[in-house]
């Protein structure tokens, strides 16, 4: 894709808390990233750094209370989503954005066939006759890979294996040709052979329909394989960011490199102990006024506990547009020596 | 060579289905049908397989916390599968089990000081003061703070409560442990920490493993040999290295080709095996070989016949027809054979 193409989607400076009992939780500090047409753009984290709820808060689809989004923006085709009322916004999900779960159990309703909730979307959002509904709900579980379409609409969820299940999902997300999918963990729940069949229906339907995805994941592998660009994501804050094969070759955030090291090679030299990363992941129970990662972190410094690094671009590019890292230590030139 | 510590033979788990108003027994779950394996002192046998194939049940239907439905499971000489109560109970010491969720396995009522002595109330006499002793000693061993021990698992992260887990396994000293995905609900970097706690544990305490996991890239790290499983049976036993290398059953081959890698630049060139369809129901496996329904390289005998798992390499074994075992006379003469045999089917 060209490299000034307008973004599909634009987040600017977001931030989410949630408000408990034990005080605010500040989940996503600061987040900003964009997404071009056509772009798949994998966001990695570990559990508790704020990937989710970052996609979540995008589209409103975080309980409030507790969760309140505090500041930023979310452009889509020219409108803030963060301005727009409830009714507008429920237009948007669904026909403009397309929403795919871990969880394919948990996110069919069980009571209802397959065909009536791929038909949902299409006859609300695209006002077509039932009739017409139902002939697209066919062909788009066609388009996912499902035998038999047309006789699988009157089935329910339970009679579905998981990874089938999965591909309903993704059916049911790409039901009105969206411009933006959200892919939230979708193949986490899924077993490696199956998690493989969903990863090649994903890169076909993308040649296919050519619309833009954000593949949330905890898993490098993945990234590696289907990602154009990857964010990656700790303690509420993008860390790094980067066009996939940069990321790997030249990881310059002191966290992705713990990361990419800390995981067992498949193939490569077997190593004699693993590099952990000692210590946890941080308690965000304040807006940070230091380094999340420093703690853990090899390199940190006495900047480190004052000051939150800002992102900044190690290659001359913008922010955002080539490779950006968010660390006081990391060098501007590229470390290959140095690590 | 001394006799291995654990013994399998013909291992067989079936839980009945019943059905009908009269909940009449209609059909068993063959969660694991026939499985036969050894593991040697010291060493640490990887389990590997996709959720359903039995991995998980094997592990517990070895330590008896099922009743297999047959075969036998002799661990230092005795087979368990057959003792009576008092003399299990006699036995438990011995082998112990790391569970998968450490946020389900432990009593969230009990302090962790009470949760590492359990083991010990139950199969010791010893009194308080040295019970205390050898807990805080556990606690040093796995890398938990000793002010700790009153705490209650809510107060620990994911990767603590799984060292109260590992602690309260060692109580007893055991020789074998069975860990069940001790690191699946962990944080990537955390495993990297559990993982080496059980290996120093291991090299200090000279413990045998069974290690169940679905994480090929873990297992490659820590097992010495790496069973893989597909539905309730063995589909290739072999040494880590020569697994990884060269899986020789089909499976094994599509299975560790599916894993993603994290190298973008190896990823672009890899040739994947995509299965088609899912893994058939274990109420109601398919006839023959239980893999026929998915594997690429089927052939007419397959479907009729079930492979036995059989020696086809110096302590390789597979179940698969296409490759013969070794014959006494010429080990070396099936192996050429099979590397033939794979390039027509490729």
């Amino acid at each position: 894709m060209p490299d000034g193409a307008t973004p599909v989607l634009d987040v600017r400076g977001l931030k989410t808390v949630f408000r408990t009992r034990g005080g605010e939780v500040h989940a996503v500090n600061s987040v900003s990233f964009h997404l071009k047409p056509g772009e798949l753009l994998g966001v990695v984290g570990e559990s508790g750094s704020g990937k989710s709820v970052t996609m979540m808060s995008l589209i409103g689809l975080l309980p409030s209370p507790p969760a309140e989004v505090r500041a930023g923006q979310v452009l889509l085709g020219g409108r803030d989503l963060l301005k727009i009322d409830a009714s507008e916004l429920r237009d948007v999900r669904g026909a403009k954005i397309g929403f795919v779960f871990q969880d394919p159990m948990t996110s069919l309703n069980p009571v209802f066939t397959v065909g009536s909730q791929i038909m949902e979307p299409l006859t609300r959002h695209m006002g077509l006759t039932k009739a017409q509904a139902r002939d697209r709900a066919a062909e788009l579980l066609a388009l996912v890979g499902i035998p038999d379409a047309q006789k699988r609409l009157k089935d329910y969820p339970h009679q579905f294996s998981g990874g089938m299940r999965q591909r309903v999902m993704i059916a049911i997300a790409l039901a009105c040709d969206p411009d933006v999918l959200i892919a939230d963990e979708p193949t986490t729940a899924l077993d490696v052979t199956i998690q493989a069949q969903i990863i090649e229906l994903v890169k076909d339907l993308r040649q296919k329909l050519g619309m833009a995805i954000v593949w949330i994941t905890h898993d490098l592998g993945v990234i590696a394989g289907i990602a154009d660009r990857v964010m990656v994501m700790y303690g509420g804050q993008v860390v790094e960011q980067a066009p996939v094969r940069q990321l790997f070759s030249d990881p310059r955030h002191p966290y992705t490199r713990a990361l990419l090291k800390t995981i067992p090679s498949l193939t490569g030299e077997r190593e004699a102990r693993l590099q952990a990363i000692e210590g946890q992941p941080p308690i965000l129970t304040a807006e940070p006024t230091a380094c999340p990662f420093r703690a853990r972190c090899a390199h940190a410094y006495d900047r480190c506990e004052t000051e939150n690094p800002q992102r900044r671009a190690v290659d001359g590019l913008a922010v955002g547009q080539g490779h950006d890292v968010a660390c006081h230590w990391t060098p501007d030139v590229s470390a290959e020596g140095a690590a | 060579m001394t006799a291995p510590l654990v013994q399998v033979r013909d291992l067989k788990m079936h839980f009945p289905i019943y059905s009908g108003l009269l909940r009449r027994r209609s059909g068993a779950v063959k969660a694991v049908d026939g499985v036969s394996f050894d593991i040697r002192a010291g060493e640490t046998l990887g389990l590997v397989g996709e959720s359903g194939c039995g991995k998980s049940t094997v592990g517990r239907a070895l330590l008896r916390l099922y009743e297999p439905t047959s075969g036998s499971v002799v661990i230092g000489g005795e087979d368990i599968a057959t003792l009576s109560p008092s003399a299990l109970r006699a036995k438990r010491p011995m082998m112990q089990m790391v569970f998968q969720d450490p946020q389900a396995s432990l009593n969230p009522r009990m302090t962790v000081q009470a949760i590492i002595s359990e083991p010990l109330d139950e199969q010791s006499d010893w009194d308080r003061d040295r019970k205390q002793a050898r807990v805080l000693e556990l606690m040093d061993q796995v890398g938990l703070n000793r002010r700790f021990a009153n705490r209650y698992p809510h107060e620990f992260s994911g990767g603590q409560r799984q060292r109260i887990g590992i602690a309260r396994a060692l109580a007893l000293s055991p020789k074998f442990i069975v860990c069940d995905e001790p690191i699946a609900a962990l944080d990537v970097s955390i495993q990297a920490q559990v993982v080496n706690l059980l290996e120093d544990l291991q090299d200090n305490l000279g413990l045998t493993y069974l290690f169940i996991s679905h994480d090929l890239s873990m297992v490659r790290h820590i097992a010495d040999r790496v069973a893989v499983m597909y539905l309730g049976r063995i589909a290739e036993l072999s040494p880590r290295d020569a697994l990884y290398a060269r899986p020789l059953h089909p499976y094994a081959e599509a299975l560790l080709s599916a894993v993603p890698e994290p190298d973008p630049s190896r990823e672009g060139a890899r040739q994947r095996i995509i299965l088609q369809g899912d893994v058939p129901s274990p109420a109601n496996p398919p006839k023959g070989c239980n893999f026929c329904t998915r594997c690429p390289k089927v052939f007419h005998r397959c479907r009729v016949e079930k492979p036995d798992l059989v020696e086809v390499e110096p302590g390789r074994l597979v179940a698969c027809h296409l490759l013969p075992a070794i014959t006494t006379t010429s080990p070396a003469k099936p192996g050429a054979s099979h590397m033939t045999q794979q390039g027509e089917v490729l």
